[in-house]
Protein backbone atom coordinates (compact mmCIF):
# COMPACT_ATOMS: atom_id res chain seq x y z
CA UNK A 1 0.00 0.00 0.00
CA UNK A 2 1.17 3.25 -0.66
CA UNK A 3 0.79 6.05 1.98
CA UNK A 4 0.01 9.19 0.06
CA UNK A 5 -3.61 8.39 0.04
CA UNK A 6 -5.60 10.95 1.65
CA UNK A 7 -7.57 10.60 4.79
CA UNK A 8 -11.55 10.07 4.76
CA UNK A 9 -13.24 12.30 7.50
CA UNK A 10 -16.70 11.29 8.60
CA UNK A 11 -18.86 13.02 11.23
CA UNK A 12 -21.71 10.33 12.43
CA UNK A 13 -24.87 12.35 14.03
CA UNK A 14 -27.19 9.88 13.48
CA UNK A 15 -27.14 7.19 15.79
CA UNK A 16 -29.63 4.42 13.82
CA UNK A 17 -28.36 0.97 12.72
CA UNK A 18 -28.85 1.54 9.07
CA UNK A 19 -26.73 4.94 9.21
CA UNK A 20 -24.28 3.78 11.03
CA UNK A 21 -23.73 0.57 9.60
CA UNK A 22 -23.80 2.57 5.80
CA UNK A 23 -21.00 4.75 7.73
CA UNK A 24 -19.42 1.42 8.77
CA UNK A 25 -19.47 0.16 5.31
CA UNK A 26 -17.51 2.89 3.76
CA UNK A 27 -14.86 2.73 6.94
CA UNK A 28 -14.41 -0.48 5.63
CA UNK A 29 -13.76 0.08 2.21
CA UNK A 30 -11.94 3.20 2.58
CA UNK A 31 -9.43 1.36 5.10
CA UNK A 32 -9.13 -1.61 2.86
CA UNK A 33 -8.34 0.80 0.04
CA UNK A 34 -5.41 2.49 2.57
CA UNK A 35 -7.05 5.42 3.15
CA UNK A 36 -6.44 6.52 6.83
CA UNK A 37 -10.10 6.76 8.18
CA UNK A 38 -11.09 9.58 10.60
CA UNK A 39 -14.68 9.31 12.22
CA UNK A 40 -15.92 11.70 14.87
CA UNK A 41 -18.94 10.71 16.35
CA UNK A 42 -21.56 13.64 17.88
CA UNK A 43 -24.97 13.66 19.47
CA UNK A 44 -27.05 10.53 18.84
CA UNK A 45 -23.73 8.44 17.17
CA UNK A 46 -22.26 9.11 20.81
CA UNK A 47 -24.94 7.66 22.54
CA UNK A 48 -25.31 4.65 20.18
CA UNK A 49 -21.48 4.22 21.11
CA UNK A 50 -22.50 3.34 24.58
CA UNK A 51 -21.04 0.32 25.72
CA UNK A 52 -24.25 -0.95 27.36
CA UNK A 53 -26.35 0.10 24.58
CA UNK A 54 -23.89 -0.55 21.50
CA UNK A 55 -25.95 -3.95 20.54
CA UNK A 56 -29.19 -2.32 21.24
CA UNK A 57 -32.29 -1.75 18.79
CA UNK A 58 -31.20 1.60 17.20
CA UNK A 59 -34.24 2.05 15.15
CA UNK A 60 -33.64 3.35 10.95
CA UNK A 61 -33.85 6.79 9.92
CA UNK A 62 -37.49 8.18 9.11
CA UNK A 63 -37.02 6.65 5.01
CA UNK A 64 -36.69 3.26 6.07
CA UNK A 65 -41.09 2.61 7.21
CA UNK A 66 -42.06 -0.68 8.82
CA UNK A 67 -40.32 -2.98 6.11
CA UNK A 68 -37.39 -1.69 5.98
CA UNK A 69 -36.74 -1.55 9.59
CA UNK A 70 -37.44 -4.94 9.92
CA UNK A 71 -34.61 -5.52 6.74
CA UNK A 72 -31.94 -3.46 9.03
CA UNK A 73 -33.09 -4.94 12.01
CA UNK A 74 -32.79 -8.81 10.67
CA UNK A 75 -29.33 -7.49 9.31
CA UNK A 76 -27.32 -6.50 12.89
CA UNK A 77 -25.99 -10.19 13.53
CA UNK A 78 -22.93 -11.40 14.23
CA UNK A 79 -20.20 -10.14 11.61
CA UNK A 80 -22.58 -7.89 10.03
CA UNK A 81 -23.57 -5.50 13.50
CA UNK A 82 -22.05 -2.21 12.51
CA UNK A 83 -19.67 -2.23 15.37
CA UNK A 84 -18.16 -5.26 14.23
CA UNK A 85 -17.63 -3.70 10.86
CA UNK A 86 -16.07 -0.28 12.86
CA UNK A 87 -13.93 -3.45 14.59
CA UNK A 88 -12.87 -4.85 11.26
CA UNK A 89 -12.18 -1.54 9.82
CA UNK A 90 -9.92 -1.08 12.55
CA UNK A 91 -8.09 -4.25 12.27
CA UNK A 92 -7.46 -4.06 8.64
CA UNK A 93 -6.60 -0.26 8.56
CA UNK A 94 -5.78 3.12 9.60
CA UNK A 95 -9.03 3.79 11.65
CA UNK A 96 -9.36 6.50 14.45
CA UNK A 97 -13.11 7.41 16.67
CA UNK A 98 -12.99 10.46 18.25
CA UNK A 99 -16.03 11.40 20.39
CA UNK A 100 -17.18 14.90 20.21
CA UNK A 101 -16.55 16.39 23.96
CA UNK A 102 -19.65 18.77 23.35
CA UNK A 103 -21.70 15.52 23.34
CA UNK A 104 -20.31 13.91 25.86
CA UNK A 105 -20.74 16.90 27.83
CA UNK A 106 -24.56 17.00 26.97
CA UNK A 107 -25.08 13.36 27.88
CA UNK A 108 -23.38 13.50 30.81
CA UNK A 109 -20.84 10.42 30.26
CA UNK A 110 -16.91 9.69 30.15
CA UNK A 111 -15.03 7.72 27.99
CA UNK A 112 -14.99 4.60 29.83
CA UNK A 113 -19.06 4.88 28.93
CA UNK A 114 -18.43 4.18 25.70
CA UNK A 115 -17.27 0.71 23.65
CA UNK A 116 -13.85 0.84 23.65
CA UNK A 117 -13.59 1.35 19.56
CA UNK A 118 -14.26 4.69 20.44
CA UNK A 119 -10.07 6.00 20.74
CA UNK A 120 -10.52 9.04 22.74
CA UNK A 121 -12.62 12.08 23.18
CA UNK A 122 -11.47 15.31 21.31
CA UNK A 123 -12.97 18.98 20.53
CA UNK A 124 -14.29 19.35 16.67
CA UNK A 125 -11.21 21.31 16.46
CA UNK A 126 -8.48 18.48 16.88
CA UNK A 127 -11.15 16.71 14.49
CA UNK A 128 -10.55 19.35 11.76
CA UNK A 129 -6.97 19.28 12.22
CA UNK A 130 -7.26 15.64 10.94
CA UNK A 131 -9.65 16.09 8.39
CA UNK A 132 -6.98 18.86 6.47
CA UNK A 133 -6.47 16.34 3.68
CA UNK A 134 -9.10 14.85 2.61
CA UNK A 135 -13.37 14.85 1.84
CA UNK A 136 -15.75 15.07 5.19
CA UNK A 137 -18.61 13.14 5.17
CA UNK A 138 -21.50 13.84 7.63
CA UNK A 139 -23.81 10.90 7.71
CA UNK B 1 7.20 -19.34 -11.15
CA UNK B 2 5.40 -22.02 -13.77
CA UNK B 3 1.68 -22.25 -13.97
CA UNK B 4 1.39 -25.27 -12.29
CA UNK B 5 2.63 -23.94 -9.27
CA UNK B 6 0.92 -20.98 -9.81
CA UNK B 7 -2.34 -22.15 -9.29
CA UNK B 8 -1.63 -24.46 -6.47
CA UNK B 9 -3.74 -23.28 -3.64
CA UNK B 10 -2.50 -23.01 -0.23
CA UNK B 11 -6.15 -21.97 1.14
CA UNK B 12 -9.28 -21.98 0.41
CA UNK B 13 -12.04 -19.33 1.03
CA UNK B 14 -15.67 -20.55 0.82
CA UNK B 15 -17.32 -16.84 1.63
CA UNK B 16 -20.30 -17.88 -0.30
CA UNK B 17 -23.21 -16.74 1.15
CA UNK B 18 -21.13 -14.12 3.45
CA UNK B 19 -22.74 -10.40 2.83
CA UNK B 20 -20.46 -7.59 1.41
CA UNK B 21 -18.10 -6.81 2.65
CA UNK B 22 -17.71 -10.17 4.25
CA UNK B 23 -15.22 -11.90 1.20
CA UNK B 24 -12.98 -9.12 0.74
CA UNK B 25 -12.66 -8.94 5.05
CA UNK B 26 -11.85 -12.90 4.90
CA UNK B 27 -9.56 -12.63 1.96
CA UNK B 28 -7.50 -9.68 3.24
CA UNK B 29 -7.01 -11.59 6.60
CA UNK B 30 -6.03 -14.46 4.70
CA UNK B 31 -3.32 -12.58 2.56
CA UNK B 32 -2.04 -10.98 6.20
CA UNK B 33 -1.20 -14.15 7.97
CA UNK B 34 -0.02 -15.97 5.05
CA UNK B 35 3.73 -16.03 3.82
CA UNK B 36 4.65 -14.35 0.25
CA UNK B 37 3.98 -16.68 -2.38
CA UNK B 38 0.67 -18.31 -0.67
CA UNK B 39 -1.98 -18.73 -3.28
CA UNK B 40 -5.78 -17.50 -1.73
CA UNK B 41 -8.92 -19.08 -3.41
CA UNK B 42 -11.83 -17.44 -2.40
CA UNK B 43 -15.49 -18.00 -3.55
CA UNK B 44 -17.73 -15.41 -3.11
CA UNK B 45 -21.58 -15.14 -4.11
CA UNK B 46 -21.51 -11.00 -3.26
CA UNK B 47 -22.13 -9.21 -6.07
CA UNK B 48 -20.00 -6.65 -4.29
CA UNK B 49 -16.70 -9.07 -4.75
CA UNK B 50 -16.71 -8.74 -8.46
CA UNK B 51 -15.26 -5.21 -8.04
CA UNK B 52 -13.87 -5.35 -5.05
CA UNK B 53 -11.71 -8.46 -5.11
CA UNK B 54 -9.69 -6.53 -7.72
CA UNK B 55 -9.50 -3.51 -6.71
CA UNK B 56 -8.37 -4.61 -3.33
CA UNK B 57 -5.68 -6.62 -5.20
CA UNK B 58 -4.32 -4.22 -7.48
CA UNK B 59 -4.24 -1.54 -4.77
CA UNK B 60 -2.30 -3.44 -2.76
CA UNK B 61 -0.38 -5.11 -4.86
CA UNK B 62 -0.65 -8.37 -5.16
CA UNK B 63 -1.43 -11.20 -7.79
CA UNK B 64 -4.98 -11.83 -9.21
CA UNK B 65 -4.59 -14.96 -11.28
CA UNK B 66 -8.01 -15.63 -11.77
CA UNK B 67 -11.63 -14.53 -11.61
CA UNK B 68 -13.71 -17.04 -12.78
CA UNK B 69 -17.63 -17.00 -13.01
CA UNK B 70 -19.53 -20.10 -12.11
CA UNK B 71 -22.58 -21.30 -10.92
CA UNK B 72 -23.88 -18.17 -8.66
CA UNK B 73 -20.68 -17.39 -7.68
CA UNK B 74 -16.97 -16.07 -8.56
CA UNK B 75 -13.37 -17.76 -8.16
CA UNK B 76 -11.63 -15.82 -7.27
CA UNK B 77 -7.20 -16.52 -6.93
CA UNK B 78 -4.95 -14.39 -5.43
CA UNK B 79 -1.15 -14.60 -4.90
CA UNK B 80 0.40 -12.83 -1.71
CA UNK B 81 3.27 -10.99 -3.62
CA UNK B 82 4.94 -9.38 -0.88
Amino acid sequence: MDDTESTVSFVLFSGTDDRLSAAAILAVGAAAMGRPVNVFLQYWAVDAFRKQKVMADHGVAPEAGPAGASLVRASQTGDRHWSELFRQAKDIGDVKIHACALSMELFAITQEDLDPLVDDVEGVAAFMSDATSGPITFI
Amino acid sequence: MTIAERITVTKSIDARGMACPGPLLALIGAIRQGKVGDVFEVLSSDPGSRSDVPAWVAKAKHELAEAAEDTGFVRFVVRKTH
